[in-house]
């Protein structure tokens, strides 16, 4: 299992490589990408910031449930900090799985309790201002929060 | 007791220093260190309202007791993952 927060650009087919192996016939990947634009403004460019050591335990701790819930440990979560530039990806889940459907639903949960409970903020640089971001996906005392999203 | 707060994101920009060390009461709870904070740093109590309270890297509650070494992160809702709001 790979859990990691980086200052570097993430390389998603290296991932999918590492996380690929002969008794898994799924393999996926999740790219999470800073867009040019959020509620009508105009995005220069994002800064994400992390308490990146509880990030690394927390994203090891999604890991542990996926495990627990599907047996699939194949799984490389990504996280990048620092200055992103437009298209650049902030997040990369990657996995292999036996079956597809255990893949996508692993793919998803990973991805809804990294936005539930990863201690990461995204701040949002703007033409004429910046703002850290508050999400609404917050919810890091309810475990099951992402499985009913 | 002495513990150690950290401040990452807008926190950070508010208190204007990646952390402190603080000399508490014994008995102090996440709750007290708050409220002094917030004496110190006005706007940081607003930030704080809707920010989850963490002890030595878990998730914690305002009622829970602060012990010697003890480090402190409050954490305002997040907003990592994917930019797709």
């Amino acid at each position: 299992m790979i859990c990691r927060i980086t200052r570097d650009k993430i390389d998603t087919p290296a991932l999918l490589e590492a996380v690929k192996h002969p008794e898994a016939g799924a393999v996926l990947a999740f790219e999470g990408i800073a867009r040019n634009n959020s509620l009508g403004r105009r995005v220069l460019y994002l800064v994400y910031d992390a308490y990146p050591e509880m990030a690394e335990k927390k994203l090891r701790q999604i890991g542990e449930e996926i495990a627990a819930k599907w047996g699939i440990t194949r799984l490389a979560m990504v996280h990048r900090i620092g200055r992103l530039e437009i298209s650049e990806a902030s997040l990369v889940i990657a996995l292999a799985s036996a079956h597809r459907a255990d893949g996508f639903a692993a793919c998803r949960y990973a991805l809804e309790r990294i936005k539930a409970i990863l201690p990461v903020w995204k701040k949002e640089v703007w033409e004429n201002g910046e703002e850290w971001i508050e999400g609404k996906d917050f919810a890091p005392f309810d475990q099951e929060a992402a499985l009913k999203r | 007791m002495r513990v150690t707060v950290k401040f990452f994101a807008a926190l950070r920009e508010v208190v204007g220093s990646r952390e402190l060390q603080l000399q508490l009461d014994d008995g102090s709870t996440v709750a007290s260190l708050l409220e002094r904070l917030s004496r110190e740093y006005p706007r940081l109590g607003a930030l704080c309202q809707a920010a989850a309270p963490t002890v030595n890297q878990e998730y914690s509650s305002l009622g829970a007791e602060l012990h010697e070494g003890d480090e402190v992160v409050f954490i305002p809702p997040v907003s990592g993952g994917c930019d797709d709001l």
